[in-house]
């Protein structure tokens, strides 16, 4: 959950009292977000005993007992907790006739909050080329982004299939013959589907491609671009909908109504061969990395942020609502003072309209009710709906050069600029498959400084190699950096061992999909489609 | 004319110690300073030429391989009065490992024969510069006191110096080896390949070649890194089984002070690497504990291409250079090499004809040693193909005690990562091999595994050491790695116990069985023919007998049984399997009417030794085990419980009473499972291989290959009871043996009980130490065991009397009787007690039957 994000229950009820303004907009916000890579307030070697929180206990008035102060995790610990989440994929290599230009992906994640709000999901289209990456960053509750990590491939799936196989799909469902699948998963065994809503996704799934077909003509699909603007918009109205019609069963009931009334942000990459779509909504952030030719990497950002650094968002909000408004509706960058991202699915508190709003919470489970976070009206709430799920739209045709694309939340790019990131990552994956080798040449070079030299690649490979997944890898900096960019040990054990309550304090959910190309395929494909 | 070598090491034990000095004091210095390291280029100009001769369509043989091994071979044969040789080399003349190889001719090496192969190559490599006037570079001994500037010895306990070592520019040696070798009319054709060994009814007839075929009657593989695949392109598949590893040196530039050509070389074998002056730099290199592996797939490519260098990976190799020798730091880098060397399984180097391929000889496989090996190694080749045997026993290096199991490729990728290492490991005794195992097993073996057996590798057969009792505390055991007392020896102690006083069983799968058959008398008359005993025996009856060559001496040591008239039961070593079947087959009529066949795969053995023995048999068959009823060496085939045919014979290998069960596989778990259950009230346990060991030891029983070798002949060892001398047969070696009858025989195959030795606090003996008559050298042991029995070390070996006059003197039983023997372990010597004959008295109480019954089987495998 982000507490500077959107109302939570537990922080509406710890600080009730407080004007809403001064609990987003001071105390907490700049430990948070300048702790991890404040270089003078937590140096290692500070005279203060335990300078990771001393601003952030007074402040939250936390008195822990003296075994907090024992955060020292041996470094198997620290492993085990970096690497609880990892998974990585490799894409068969077939008989040559199929080469993809997916190598394969590493994946990861660190919660922050209790349980976890980032998702993840990877799925390869069955019925249609390609393959599909996303990270979703869920606030006020994991609900909406679960929702999104099971059924935004899916309709995307079925955005991109043609006109004929649609109507398979119909048919088949229609004489009760079993499906062909749609998507392979790649999933982590902690990544899970809510079993009770399937019956409900997958009925508003088939509405969905009855329309298609309906819309559409033999011979005819959505293109990448189009498909996936469809599949966003149209699952963001699903969740609207199912929550607005509730359900008889009142588990279901209930849960809709957190889908719905929580919300998450979506950074999803479509990869076809060379082509490369990412549609983003919210805050999340796509960023290739791209080998230069002396061997640096650099990186080149696929999409925009939607929150109040981009101004182009700031002035489509604004346009979107009356001039009376402009000085509310994005207040303290949030939206309506609030909202951290400017586009997200879900958040109907920032959709529907307030009658719309309390009578579905009238007819809902009664669970509800004690909900205070449900029942608060955002202020100045005047010209809903505020906020959209529609994403932006990036197409990237991919380069020999192009080495990776890193889908990451908000947390790791909070913690690392995107150059860094692309910068551990690249040195990595290099590093483990192919260290350059070190030629003397003619230079003149001394046993001495060989040596050094040596140790020095010895100690950089040696921490690449206690991970097997590039993703951990970076998140082990984006945690444990110090002031000198390198991994400290005890700097990550620190911030792995905060306490629960803590954590969200010094650092967000991470979560992270880096996805490795194949160069030879993908200047291969290029050259052909060129030719 | 030679540099000297410093060994340093912190853990070299200090059982080691008189074994390198030993070899080192073989080996007198002389001084001749030269010039260094000539480039490799210069060496080609003395035999190539721009147009290339045409090749003869003929020769009488074909060398394959103009590396420093070829070139070696072909001036060795030369020398021996061959002509028409004809030496091909893909490339040019040391073009592969030969042109990169650092140069050191170390002469302390792991065993004798290795020594003697370096002490020659050494002494030759000085001669040839008088022969052919090119120089081979070697440095004068430096002062002992001050060996080595840069030294650092701060951590070190204690070193050794060798003043036989040398060093020499290995391009030079390959040079002046062609030169001397084209001098006595070899014809070198360099850029020619071999691509094809033609052969006709198991003889080599031609080489095809990518410029034509030439007919020859030999061929010899000396094609280094590519061998295994060269052995691999003829029409007999030929296994040498060999795998490179990337070698990797440093060269660095002149330090300031230049360090001088006669430093010696130093050898940290801690550090793992070796360092030796070049050009007023250094020369280092190492062998690492992760090597690389390279060309498993093949590479068939004419030179060794420079080889990527990899400094990463020589990373803790110049670490440890740098710890030896602080001073070189400011020392500026030339180059870092990469030489790749080729590996064997058993780090020993691969020698001698292909079992199989008449006339295929094969010459590879050096082990980082090539230099070292070259000089002595081609000589015993050229001898071996002339006189059909080398001057010494070469059988540890022979190509023969590998078949085509050891081929397979990933065996050898893995088996080479493992040797390498060992190369500067501190060798202990009765080393396992990790790698590669698990290849052959008995049927039983996870039954025996679930039991706690732990196992050594023969042949590629699982054996199991000894058992460890359930309940004992399996870490303690991890160190049995020890010049001491090892953690197994209560283990073993109760395992020889049981034998003695109930019944152990002992799985010896592993043996090789060959079936001799023939229509008539045709087997019985090649047996006659080959084994020193007589065969001519009742049907039923078990022979111990050797196969001597001409000269008298052991070829093969085993048991044959007369399972039908015209049908032997042959039971040989392990490691017989490949060696054993080619002599067979060498002497073995083509007569349809005679067959051959390897059955070791067809038989379980089980050896039951103890005095309950029979009684557990005589309850699993409802016959009456008694000698009275069965007598020794006897073989019958019976049932024991539900399986029937199975060869039982009484006999153990060890001299206690007992039966061998040969079981035909598909009911080796029956038998085992009826034996084990049966036996439990006889109190029947397990034992392995070392209780046997201890046994056989203290009965004066001689093992094949490691007491017994084709250089000792049965009158040495005390076995001329088991020669048919009665007999007017022509047998192989009757000659010989009649010969040495009258001459008398100049060594003699004793044991020695150790006194004064304190079990848990000396250093153990264990094979090689010397041993003193009245203070005098005069001979090594072969082997040594503890025995259970006399509560006493007993070593076996060999003793000869000094020579007066230079011819040798025949060994009387005064020179045994008479003489106050030690044996010295580890430079303290301690008194032995000289036998001829096992102490049977101490045994009386167990005995069971009568003394030559047990006396007359005098075997051990």
């Amino acid at each position: 959950m982000h507490p500077e994000r959107a109302t939570m229950p537990v922080t509406s009820q710890l600080f009730r009292g407080f004007p809403l303004a001064k609990l987003w907009g001071s105390s907490l916000f700049p430990c948070q977000r300048q702790l991890p890579c404040c270089p003078t307030s937590h140096r290692p070697t500070s005279s203060q005993p335990h300078p990771i929180w001393p601003t952030a206990m007074p402040v939250r008035g936390y008195r822990r007992s003296p075994d907090l102060h024992s955060y020292n995790l041996t470094p198997p610990q620290v492993n085990s907790i970096l690497k609880a989440n990892e998974y990585s994929f490799k894409v068969p290599e077939f008989d040559g006739k199929n080469v993809s230009s997916v190598m394969g992906f590493d994946s990861n994640q660190l919660p922050a909050n209790a349980p976890i709000e980032d998702r993840r999901s990877a799925a390869t289209c069955l019925q249609t080329r390609g393959m599909l990456l996303g990270v979703f960053d869920g606030h006020a509750g994991c609900a909406c982004a679960q929702a999104l990590s099971e059924r935004l491939f899916y309709y995307v799936a079925m955005s991109l299939m043609p006109h004929e196989t649609l109507c398979e799909l119909e048919a088949a469902v229609e004489a009760g013959r079993p499906l062909s699948p749609i998507l392979q998963w790649h999933k982590h065994p902690n990544d899970y589907f809510t079993r009770e809503a399937q019956t409900m996704y997958f009925n508003s799934l088939r509405t969905y491609w009855q329309e298609l077909i309906d819309l559409s003509s033999p011979g005819e699909s959505l293109g990448p671009r189009e498909a996936l603007l469809s599949a966003f918009k149209r699952l963001d109205s699903d969740l609207s909908l199912e929550a607005q019609v509730g359900d008889a069963n009142s588990f279901l009931h209930y849960w809709v109504l957190r889908v719905a009334f929580s919300g998450a942000t979506a950074c999803v990459a479509h990869i076809d061969g060379s082509d490369l779509y990412v549609a983003n909504t919210g805050d999340g952030r796509a960023v290739l990395g791209v080998q230069e030719e002396d061997g640096s990497f650099s990186a080149h950002t696929l999409s925009n942020d939607h929150n109040a650094q981009n101004e182009n968002e700031v002035a489509r909000i604004q346009g979107e609502h009356p001039p009376s408004e402009k000085k509310t509706v994005v207040r303290q960058d949030r939206l309506l003072g609030l909202l951290m991202p400017f586009r997200a699915f879900g958040d109907v508190k920032f959709k529907w309209s307030i009658d719309l709003q309390r009578g579905v919470l009238e007819s809902g489970p009664d669970q509800l009710h004690d909900n205070e976070h449900t029942k608060f009206i955002p202020p100045n709430y005047h010209t809903p709906p505020y906020l959209t799920a529609e994403p932006e739209i990036t197409h990237h045709r991919l380069r020999p050069q192009d080495r990776f694309l890193v889908l990451g939340t908000d947390g790791l790019w909070e913690t690392l600029h995107r150059q860094e990131v692309v910068r551990i990552v690249g040195e990595y994956l290099t590093g483990v498959h192919q260290r350059q080798p070190l030629t003397v040449g003619g230079y003149h070079v001394t046993l001495g400084q060989m040596q050094g030299l040596l140790a020095e690649r010895k100690a950089r490979a040696s921490l690449a190699f206690q991970d097997q997944n590039a993703a951990t890898h970076l998140i082990r900096h984006a945690v444990g950096n110090n002031e000198f960019g390198a991994v400290d040990h005890e700097t990550l054990s620190k911030m792995l061992s905060l306490p629960e309550e803590l954590a969200r304090m010094y650092r967000d959910d991470i979560t992270i999909i880096i996805t490795q190309f194949n160069p030879h395929v993908v200047g291969h494909q290029r050259q052909g489609g060129e030719s | 004319m030679h540099c000297s070598c410093v060994w340093s090491s912190r853990a070299l034990s200090p059982a080691l110690l008189p074994r390198l000095l030993s070899h080192a004091g073989c080996w007198a210095p002389g001084t001749k300073p030269r010039g260094i390291w000539s480039s490799p280029r210069r060496l080609a100009s003395a035999v190539e030429t721009t147009q290339p001769i045409p090749l003869p369509s003929q020769a009488r043989v074909v060398i394959c391989g103009g590396g420093i091994v070829g070139t070696s071979v072909a001036y060795h044969l030369a020398k021996l009065g061959w002509t028409e040789i004809v030496l091909l080399e893909q490339g040019r003349l040391g073009a592969g490992t030969t042109r990169l190889c650092a140069g050191i001719v170390s002469v302390a090496k792991p065993i004798s024969i290795e020594c003697k192969m370096a002490d020659y190559s050494n002494s030759l490599y000085e001669h040839l510069e008088e022969e052919t006037g090119v120089k081979t570079a070697q440095y004068s001994l430096s002062e002992v006191s001050k060996l080595h500037p840069l030294v650092n010895i701060h951590d070190l306990v204690g070193a050794l110096h060798l003043p036989g070592d040398a060093v020499v520019s290995p391009p030079d040696v390959n040079h002046a080896l062609a030169t001397a070798a084209a001098g006595h009319g070899v014809q070198i054709h360099e850029r020619t390949t071999v691509n094809h060994v033609m052969m006709e009814k198991g003889h080599v007839t031609a080489v095809e070649t990518d410029r034509g075929a030439i007919e020859c009657e030999y061929f010899v593989n000396c094609a280094g890194q590519w061998a295994y695949e060269l052995g691999q392109a003829s029409e007999t598949k030929v296994s040498v089984p060999l795998h490179g590893c990337e070698h990797f040196y440093l060269l660095s530039k002149p330090l300031p002070e230049p360090l001088q050509p006669s430093t010696p070389v130093v050898m940290d074998m801690d550090g793992r690497i070796y360092v030796r002056a070049w050009q007023g730099g250094v020369l280092s290199g190492g062998f690492e504990k992760n090597p690389k592996p390279i060309f498993t797939e093949g590479r068939n490519q004419l030179e060794i291409q420079t080889m990527q260098e990899d400094w990463d990976h020589f990373e803790p190799m110049l670490s440890a250079l740098l710890r030896r020798m602080p001073e070189l730091e400011v020392c500026e880098i030339q180059q870092l090499v990469n030489c790749p060397e080729s590996f064997t399984p058993d780090m020993r180097c691969l020698m001698g004809e292909t079992p199989g391929v008449h006339g295929y000889f094969v010459l590879a496989g050096m082990n980082a040693s090539g230099l070292a090996f070259a000089g002595g190694a081609g000589k015993y080749l050229a001898e071996w193909m002339t006189y059909g045997y080398p001057t010494a026993n070469v059988w540890p290096l022979d190509i023969k005690r590998f078949g085509n199991l050891q081929s397979s490729r990933t065996f050898l990728r893995h088996r080479v990562m493992e040797v390498m290492p060992l190369l500067y490991n501190l060798k202990v005794p009765r080393w396992d091999f990790q790698t590669g195992r698990q290849l052959r097993t008995s049927p039983l073996y996870d039954r025996l595994d679930t039991q706690g057996a732990r196992w050594m590798e023969k042949h590629g057969f699982e054996r199991a050491k000894y058992f460890i009792p359930a309940g004992k505390d399996l870490l303690s055991l991890d160190a049995s790695k020890t010049f001491y007392k090892p953690d197994w020896f209560d283990i073993v102690g109760a395992e020889v116990k049981c034998c003695k006083e109930a019944v152990c069983v002992i799985d010896m799968s592993s043996f090789t069985k060959f079936e001799l058959t023939s229509t008539d008398d045709q087997a019985l008359a090649l047996l006659q023919h080959l084994c020193a005993n007589d065969l001519d025996v009742p049907v039923g009856h078990i022979v111990h007998t050797g196969m001597l060559n001409e000269r008298g001496g052991y070829e093969n040591d085993c048991s044959v049984v007369r399972v039908k008239k015209n049908s032997f039961f042959i039971i040989s070593p392990t490691d017989q399997q490949v060696h054993c079947w080619s002599w067979l087959k060498k002497h073995m009529p083509d007569d349809p009417q005679l067959h051959l066949e390897d059955v070791s795969w067809k038989y379980t053995a089980l050896n039951l030794i103890g005095p309950r023995a029979m009684d557990v048999l005589g309850e699993l068959s409802y016959v009456s085990m008694t000698p009275e009823h069965f007598p020794s060496l006897f073989c019958k085939e019976m049932s024991v419980g539900y399986a029937n045919g199975i060869r039982v014979m009484s006999m153990t290998h060890t001299g206690e009473p007992g039966f061998m069960l040969y079981i035909p596989i598909e009911y080796a778990l029956h038998v085992y499972n009826e034996v084990m259950s049966v036996g439990q009230k006889y109190g029947i346990r397990n034992a392995g291989y070392y209780a046997l060991r201890s046994l056989r030891i203290e009965k004066f029983f001689a093992f094949w290959g490691q007491d017994l070798d084709p250089f000792t002949t049965p009158l040495e060892c005390g076995r001329e009871f088991r020669v048919k001398f009665d007999t007017d047969i022509d047998f192989l070696g009757r000659a010989s043996l009649l010969h040495q009858r009258q001459e008398g025989v100049s060594r003699r195959f004793i044991m020695l009980v150790l006194e004064d030795h304190d079990t848990e606090l000396d250093l153990w003996p264990w094979w090689g130490e010397p041993i003193y008559r009245n203070g005098e050298l005069c001979g090594t042991t072969t082997s040594s065991a503890y025995s259970y029995t006399l509560e006493r070390h007993v070593c076996l070996g060999f003793v000869s009397p000094p020579s007066l006059d230079g011819s040798p003197a025949a060994v009387t039983p005064d020179f045994i009787n008479r003489g106050d023997y030690e044996v010295d372990i580890a430079g303290q010597r301690y008194p032995a007690k000289a036998k001829l004959y096992p102490f049977s008295s101490l045994f009386a109480q167990q005995r069971r039957r009568k003394d030559e019954m047990e006396l007359s089987n005098f075997q051990g495998k």
